[in-house]
């Protein structure tokens, strides 16, 4: 697909702003046509990051796959709050099974439309971080190994929140879980630790890899038709605020994920083969304290006399980040594509 | 036509035949050569089409076949022991989405200590996952169980194990009349899956369902299974007349039109166990055998009628329930419950220890004289217990209980078989 090269941010402005956009450029979102895949009426909290990110991941699979779609969802939020009968938001073929497991339930939704030689029928495999990261992740691992036909889509809250907030293995350090208390020397989750899932993805040498965020969803629906566009496994990893778990007011979720990217937090890339091939650069960069001050779940490090050692320590995580993908602007774009895995 | 073939290979050219379209497993001993036999068949074409995944677990393995049954492709895998347990969380998933799963159980003893032989612990731990599992005799009959197994599954929409003993029946070359595909096709129909999913008409499958309707959906399975009580006789008699000979069905019976002992078993013993029987009948004893086919769902009411004349009862097991005891003789004694029977609960046969028609005699002979005690643990080496026990007793740290009886019995190869 073509794309203008549209700089949104030149209208002073975040938005989407599809009125700026040719048709074929606009987003699916905003097509009436588009597949309510993920229908209203779901239980999800208010401002809820993964709701919304499953849903433009889920249309745009849907567009790219002319409806040609089954999805797989590991147990966990998006599971819990869509499904509870008849209230299911679901308007796609979708199938639950377990908590740890839908890496391989997807490679056998994949095996069976090979063998029955239906292939235009393209599956997508959905889970939390916890249920990639950790519980799930011999199953994705093995399923990458394979290369088998599947997107596998991690909604990253960075925790386990169907189950009240606990660590998991993307949990960044110094937030405060149900599990990590904001207590004693070293407050919330310990430094050094924790799984970086999209280059354990890319390290498999899998054809696509990618990064996203709730706050640019053109973006990430470029990244499902561009994952749709391939055949093997592909993994995408969405940032996605949760503002139970992360103490955000539930209307600043998009100003949140934003923040994330443009402190260097979050690195926004797209890989191809093991190796990256495209970074989305910060806009305006700032400080990771104005993104941690927002989040309740960081609050053990502001106020008198606060953490700014610990402040300091994620600010040298998000500068190493900018440095490693070449995130900022100003950098020669040639210089970040040559970012190797 | 008899040949002369592995039991595990027979399995496999039967599982072919029944045209499975998803085949994925994970290897562990004694299951390896049926699912090597049919990764072959696959690779070099002959089993046509179908998908052979091989996955980094048994956990995936699972997984694998419920995303495959639910997109409504004929799935089949195949464990043992170990790998049944690590698959366990998905083996009770699979039963309760309902999905016609068929998978080949080689039965082997569960570890600590870890062993590789026979024993019934793997199945009975699966005992109440939903799944209907039924017993193989002989590997005849395990070929065929398979055949009857996609049948039943297919048609009652729940996930069927075939049990069959581990080295004892996979690894023994035999006589073996391996099905023909034709008759396999005329018997088993195309699957028609009750549920998939589909693009065209999109559904979800595995919602959350609460304390408002979890006791019916679970109530529904169950008379599922009750209603495998009434459709496997049927299925029986039907594969009687395709393939001309006996298989299946809920239970046989041997001998025990006036016998007044009846021992009770599953598997490949139950042969051994016919050979003793004959030898007793010789000597004048009247004792006959009953053989379980279908364990779940359990056939109370065709086990209470083939026991109602005896007097006394041994059921001979190979698992037992530790601190509690014969599993499958807690089912005979409720189906027995109003009978005047003495029931006996002989453990036997764990970890591959072999269950002698000696043995089986001796049993016979003390229960003639009223010498059988209420729980046996046949051939037990009550000595070495004794050492271990006296060892726990006397010192603190008197280490692992495993290695000690290996150290105190010196040599133990030779005592396997
Ligand atoms: C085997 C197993 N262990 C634990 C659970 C409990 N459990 C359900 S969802 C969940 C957390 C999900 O976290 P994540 O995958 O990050 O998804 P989120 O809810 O945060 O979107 C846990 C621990 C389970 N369902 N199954
Ligand atoms: S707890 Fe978080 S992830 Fe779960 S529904 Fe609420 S906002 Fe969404
Ligand atoms: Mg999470």
């Amino acid at each position: 697909m073509s794309r203008q090269p549209v700089h949104f941010y030149q209208v002073g402005s975040f938005a989407v702003g599809n009125r700026l956009l040719d048709d074929e450029d606009r987003t699916v979102q905003s097509d009436p046509g588009r597949s309510d895949s993920l229908d209203s009426g779901h239980r999800a909290c208010q401002g809820c990051g993964e709701a919304l990110g499953a849903r433009y991941a889920l249309d745009a699979a849907m567009r790219a796959t002319n409806g040609q779609l089954i999805a797989v969802n590991a147990t966990g939020c998006l599971e819990v709050f869509s499904t509870p009968y008849p209230e299911t938001s679901w308007r796609i073929a979708w199938l639950h099974s377990l908590f740890g497991n839908a890496p391989a339930v997807a490679t056998g939704v994949a095996a069976a439309m090979k063998v029955k030689g239906l292939n235009d029928v393209r599956v997508v495999a959905q889970a939390g971080d916890g249920g990639t990261v950790d519980i799930g992740f011999g199953c994705l691992s093995g399923m990458f190994e394979r290369n088998d036909d599947v997107l596998f889509i991690c909604y990253d809250n960075e925790a386990y929140m169907n189950t009240g907030v606990q660590r998991s293995g993307a949990t960044p350090p110094a937030a405060r879980t149900a599990t990590t208390e904001a207590v004693g020397p070293q407050p919330g989750n310990v430094f050094g630790q924790g799984k970086d899932m999209p280059r354990l993805a890319m390290a498999h040498g899998i054809p696509y890899v990618a990064t996203a965020t709730v706050a640019d969803l053109h973006d990430l629906e470029n990244k499902v038709q561009r994952a749709m566009e391939m055949h093997g496994a592909r993994y995408l990893h969405v940032l996605v605020p949760c503002p139970l778990g992360w103490g955000s007011a539930s209307c600043d979720t998009i100003k949140v994920a934003r923040l994330a990217k443009e402190t260097g937090l979050f690195p926004v890339f797209e890989a191809e083969n093991g190796v990256v091939t495209n970074v989305s650069p910060i806009r305006h960069r700032t400080s990771v304290e104005s993104y941690l001050s927002i989040q309740k779940r960081f609050g053990h490090l502001f106020g008198t006399p606060g953490r700014p050692d610990i402040v300091a320590r994620i600010q040298a995580i998000a500068d190493h980040n900018i440095a490693h993908y070449g995130l900022l602007v100003d950098e020669e774009r040639d210089a970040t594509l040559e970012v190797s895995a | 036509m008899l040949r002369q073939i592995e039991g595990s290979r027979a399995v496999a050219e039967t599982v072919a035949h029944c045209r499975p379209e998803v085949v994925c497993a994970y290897p562990i001993s004694p299951q390896t050569h049926i699912i090597e036999a049919i990764g072959a068949m696959v690779k070099e074409g002959s089993l046509a089409p179908c998908e052979f995944i091989n996955v980094e677990s048994e956990f995936a393995a699972m997984s694998v076949s419920i995303g495959a049954s639910a997109a409504g492709a004929r799935a089949y895998t195949a464990t043992a022991s170990q790998g049944l347990l690590f698959m366990m969380e998905a083996v009770y998933n699979a039963a309760g989405l309902g999905l016609p799963i068929v998978m080949t159980l080689a039965n082997r003893a569960i570890g600590a200590p870890i062993n590789i032989w026979n024993d019934h612990s793997d199945a009975m731990a699966a005992r109440d996952t939903g799944w209907i599992q039924l017993f193989a005799e002989t590997n005849q009959e395990a070929c065929d169980l398979h055949i009857l197994a996609f049948r039943l599954a297919e048609e009652l929409s729940l996930p069927v194990m075939v049990c069959m003993d581990g080295f004892i029946l996979t690894h023994a070359v035999e006589g073996i009349d391996v099905p023909e595909q034709s008759d396999v096709d005329s018997f088993l129909p195309v699957y028609e899956p009750r549920q998939v999913l589909d693009p065209a008409d999109p559904i979800s499958i595995g919602a959350m369902v609460g304390p408002e309707a979890f006791t019916e959906v679970r109530y529904l399975s169950h008379l599922r299974q009750l209603d495998a009580l009434e459709l496997i006789p049927t299925l029986a008699s039907e594969f009687a007349s395709t393939f001309g000979r006996e298989s299946g069905g809920l239970l046989h019976t041997y001998r025990t039109d006036d016998a007044t002992t009846i021992v009770v078993a599953l598997g490949s013993v139950l042969g051994t166990i016919k050979d003793a029987v004959d030898r007793r009948r010789e000597l004048g004893d009247r004792v006959g055998v009953v053989g379980i086919t279908t364990f779940r769902p359990f056939p109370f009411d065709d086990v209470r009628d083939a026991l109602s004349h005896a007097q006394k009862v041994i059921v001979m097991e190979k698992a037992f329930s530790v601190g509690y005891g014969g599993v499958l003789s807690a089912d005979v004694a409720s189906a027995t419950h109003d009978a005047t029977i003495s029931l006996h609960s002989v453990v036997a046969g764990l970890g591959g220890r072999a269950i002698t028609q000696q043995s089986i005699e001796e049993l016979l002979d003390d229960t003639a004289h009223d010498r059988l005690r209420p729980v046996t643990f046949l051939d037990l080496d009550l000595g070495i217990v004794d050492l271990e026990r006296a060892r726990i007793g006397s010192v603190r740290r008197s280490g692992p209980s495993a290695e000690n009886v290996l150290s105190d019995l010196g040599t133990v190869a030779s005592r396997i078989g």
